[in-house]
């Protein structure tokens, strides 16, 4: 368990990506089965068992401790796990074994969440600090160290040179501690054979294009869909298991019940999930009601209910359609729905055009909320996972922009921890600059080495890491839509939004009002 | 102890700092005075501009160096042991194990006896000379950590942990966050007691006060200046730098660097997080809490005095509903002697000074204003933790 911890903590300090990946690798290619397949479901969010109340944690300190200076503790480090384990008396030559992961696991897999408490207390006797502090994240629920289920499977096929992908097919086939995943990086097995599990796909994604790019294609190879603003899923229906899946392979059907009742049985679908109402796509916020909530309330079920829009078939029945062409699918999605139309799924119409000029027409013309553009795919692609160059694109619309005044800035972090790149923005209201947005991409280096260095010259004031500016440079900021918000002061939210050009050339004066952003309001 | 000798009635606290009456003189005082008794060399005790400063030689020593004309107007060195008298008080230097030259001030008037302890620590240190306890009435101690979280790792550990990650990332450079005085040599001679020979890179504002330690005979291994230094030579080396350059304009010249700090308030996560520290070391030359209440049991003292959080004098008192600072926990201290970890003996009262008659004025003036860091890393901004 000492090392799973170490290694839990050296993750959360470490910001960059490439660091984290080479910590996991290190982990997994030095710590034994079955623990480091314990981490991995650690890792990776698969661990199920009943997490502890912080209220059980903190009594058992309140047992070990002067309960003030574990109050005053508290309130000097802020999160109750951390303060219990770092409060907590070492027992000095302790003859208690450090339990091991894959031990910890198993006896919380059977203890009901009263017991618990029961058990923590001579693991944390065990442990080392850093010990007490990962066990204690682990039993309430939350690493929030940062790592993605997605990256840890990255930092485990780069580590067994597969590609991620390869992991992500099998995935929902396997289980911890990954035995069978773990010989097969190895090289003493074949990959794990899944068979008829509902396994997730890696999905087939588009590349973006820009207008002056379509002129070198012809308009007769492609066909053309609306894309939709919602989020990608895919429909996994084998034998009586149904699977509802995110794009990065999370299975979220617990979060979307009303959907994965109405599946379909024995078919594998792709499509955009959204929260219409009367048939009319309900904007990105209504579906963020129902993002990040794993079971929702029948209130949230009735007032956002979800439905998919359906735009591909990838497997009817036993039979793999991956492989025909898009054209090809798109008959059989079409057929199939025909026969089995469901509520709650609807087809994704086709948006039939002549040439890219009469396209463009169609895609600047399109007011109806939910639409982000459109989806160019090739007739002739078959389905490939990953990010494949030239069937698939993603043609979006010309983003809004706003002329708006620097405020803020702050330091970013890892390779930008000495620059002053996370900006915040404001629009005038009447004489005063009311901030809208934060910002920090979009620029070149030299831009940002231009605006760190002006920023320097030009602070008014330090809050901490955060510097106030003079309001004296104007950011064109370019968003993609702009909503109502009671987390903002202004009352709206962009989406997107980032810094499209620096014009140093503007008066302040000249920026644009809160009001002229309101007018945009989706 | 007499009731007409009791330590309050000739240990002030004054807006200038500690001052011995009967002695006439001043301990690291807050602004300049005509005699001072000086405990270390950090700039948060040892100011400038006194007339007499008494100190050890070592401290001596790095305030000449660090302030030069100014460091005062006649400097008497007090080797650790010998003896001064002023007015009828005893003074002695006795080692602190902080830094080098550090000292605890040990008066004596007409029998009794109080402890000044200065910051001090109980483990190894390489580069000075280890604590000595001295039994005493009055003990008024130092509380940088004094809540139970602080709890500093074995050295050894923490140096290991930073050779673990120079060889994990072995293309980036490790900035390592030091104080100038004390930490940096002090991280030296760890990592070479942890078989680290390569030369260690250091920052500008570090050379001075490590040439002056091997002047003085501590043995800190090769070291090379950044002048001159191409980017593709520091990969893979060791590069201290005062903490303030760890984020800023200066590491820009580094290879990617993993940013390190050496620091008891590294133990604290989101403290460490905030200052977008890579790889947090928690390593200290201050008493962690076990050090503290140890030290507070084998001096036997029938007072503890805390040393007062607010070091610099000139900020205003503070909010009484701010979150307490780890010096709450050590004038907690005092409550839970008997019994450090069981139920609390007396009521939270004692912390608002209704207590018991052996409260001192000390605690009893800021027991009003539980002086407390903000949200920020008041620590570093104040002591050297």
């Amino acid at each position: 368990m000492n090392r799973f911890a170490a290694l839990l903590d050296a993750l959360l300090f470490t910001p960059s990506r490439n660091g984290k990946l080479r910590l996991m690798q290190e982990y997994f290619a030095t710590a034994a089965d079955p623990e480091r397949g314990w981490a991995l479901a650690a890792l990776t969010g698969e661990l199920a068992f009943d997490t502890a109340k912080p209220s059980q944690v903190r009594a058992l300190a309140a047992a070990r401790v002067d309960p003030e200076l574990l109050e005053w503790s508290y309130d000097f480090v802020g999160d109750l796990a951390e303060t219990v384990s770092l409060i907590w008396p070492e027992t000095v030559g302790a003859a208690v074994p450090v339990p091991s992961l894959a031990e910890i696991v198993e006896q919380l897999k059977r203890a009901s969440r009263t017991e618990v408490g029961q058990l923590l207390e001579p693991w944390l006797d065990a442990l080392d600090a850093t010990g007490r502090w990962a066990l204690l994240k682990l039993v309430t629920g939350s690493l929030r160290i940062g790592v993605s289920a997605r990256l840890a499977k990255t930092a485990l096929a780069e580590w067994g040179g597969v590609e991620v992908d390869r992991i992500e097919e099998i995935w929902h086939g396997l289980a911890p501690p990954y035995r069978p995943l773990f010989d097969w990086l190895e090289g003493r097995h074949p990959a794990p054979d899944t068979g008829d599990l509902p396994t997730f796909c890696p999905l087939m994604l588009a590349q973006p294009i820009e207008d002056s790019e379509l002129e070198g294609l012809d308009a007769a190879d492609y066909l053309a869909e609306w894309k939709w603003d919602g989020i990608r899923v895919q429909l996994v229906a084998r034998g009586s298991e149904r699977r509802l899946y995110s794009r990065s392979g999370d299975d979220i059907g617990a979060a979307f019940p009303e959907v994965l009742a109405a599946m379909p049985a024995a078919v594998m679908l792709d499509g955009e999930l959204l929260v219409l109402r009367d048939g009319e796509v309900a904007s990105f916020n209504d579906l963020q009601q129902r993002l990040n909530r794993k079971t929702p309330t029948p209130k949230l079920l009735h007032d956002y209910s979800a439905a998919v829009r359906l735009y591909d078939i990838l497997r009817e029945g036993t039979e793999d359609l991956r492989g025909l062409s898009f054209a090809e699918r798109r008959r059989r999605l079409e057929s199939w729905y025909a026969r089995e139309p469901q509520p709650g799924f609807d087809l994704s119409p086709l948006v039939p055009f002549a040439n890219w000029d009469e396209l463009r027409a169609l895609r600047d013309g399109a007011r109806e909320r939910g639409i982000e553009g459109l989806m160019l795919k090739r007739a002739d692609s078959t389905y490939v996972s990953g990010r494949p160059k030239g069937p698939w694109f993603k043609w979006k619309r010309g983003a809004l922009t706003l002329d708006t005044v620097l405020m803020y800035a702050q330091r970013g972090h890892g390779k930008r921890s000495s620059f002053y790149s996370d900006y915040t923005f404001g629009a005038w209201r009447g004489d005063e600059l009311v901030p809208v947005g934060k910002a920090y991409s979009g620029f070149t280096d030299e831009e940002l080495r231009r605006l760190d260095r002006w920023v320097r010259n030009n602070t008014v004031q330090r809050w901490g890491p955060v510097r106030e500016v003079s309001p004296e440079v104007v950011l064109e900021i370019a968003f993609d839509s702009v909503h109502r918000s009671t987390r903002h002061k202004s009352g709206v939210a962009m989406r997107f939004p980032r810094i499209h050009r620096i014009r140093w050339d503007k008066p302040v004066r000249e920026a644009d009002t809160l009001e002229e952003l309101e007018k945009l309001l989706s | 102890m007499s009731a007409a000798l009791r330590p309050e009635t000739w240990i002030k606290t004054t807006p200038a700092g500690l001052y011995c009456l009967p002695g006439d003189f001043y301990i690291d005082p807050l602004r300049p005075v005509a005699r001072a008794v000086i405990t270390h060399g950090h700039g948060d005790h040892a100011r400038p501009g006194n007339d007499r400063v008494l100190a050890t030689p070592g401290t001596i020593a790095i305030m000449q160096e660090r302030y030069g004309e100014a460091a005062g107007g006649s400097l008497q060195p007090l080797r650790y042991g010998e003896a001064v008298t002023a007015g009828g008080v005893t003074v002695r230097l006795v080692p602190a194990g902080h830094v080098l030259g550090s000292a605890q001030i040990v008066l004596e008037h007409r029998g009794t006896r109080v402890v000044v302890s200065g910051d001090y620590k109980r483990r190894a240190d390489p580069t000075c000379d280890p604590f000595e306890p001295r039994n005493c009435d009055a003990f008024i101690t130092e509380a940088t950590f004094g809540l139970p979280v602080f709890r500093h790792p074995p050295d050894s550990q923490e140096i290991d942990k930073l050779l673990h990650s120079l060889a994990l990332f072995p293309e980036r450079c490790h900035l390592v966050g030091v104080y100038a005085l004390g930490k940096c040599q002090r991280v030296l001679a760890l990592l070479r007691r942890g078989g680290y020979e390569e030369p260690v890179y250091l920052h500008g504002a570090l050379i001075k006060l490590t040439e002056l330690y091997e002047s003085l005979g501590v043995r800190l291994g090769p070291v090379l200046p950044l002048i001159g230094i191409t980017r593709d030579t520091l990969k893979g080396r060791i590069v201290l730098a005062p903490p303030g350059a760890t984020a800023d304009l200066w590491s820009r010249r580094l290879p990617d660097p993993v940013v390190a700090m050496a620091s008891g308030w590294m133990r604290v996560r989101q403290r460490a997080k905030a200052r977008g520290v890579e790889l947090p070391l928690v390593i200290s030359d201050h008493a962690d809490w076990d050090e503290l209440t140890a030290t507070i049991d084998e001096v036997a003292a029938e007072e503890i005095w805390v040393d007062p959080w607010p070091r610099r004098g000139a900020r205003p008192p503070r909010d009484q509903k701010g979150p307490p600072s780890p010096r709450a926990g050590a004038r907690r201290l005092r409550g839970g002697r008997v019994n450090r970890f069981g139920p609390s003996p007396s009521s939270p009262d004692w912390i608002r000074g209704s207590a018991g008659p052996s409260l001192s004025p000390l605690t009893r003036g800021e027991g009003l204003l539980p002086c407390s860091p903000s949200p920020r890393l008041r620590g570093e901004d104040r002591g050297e933790g």
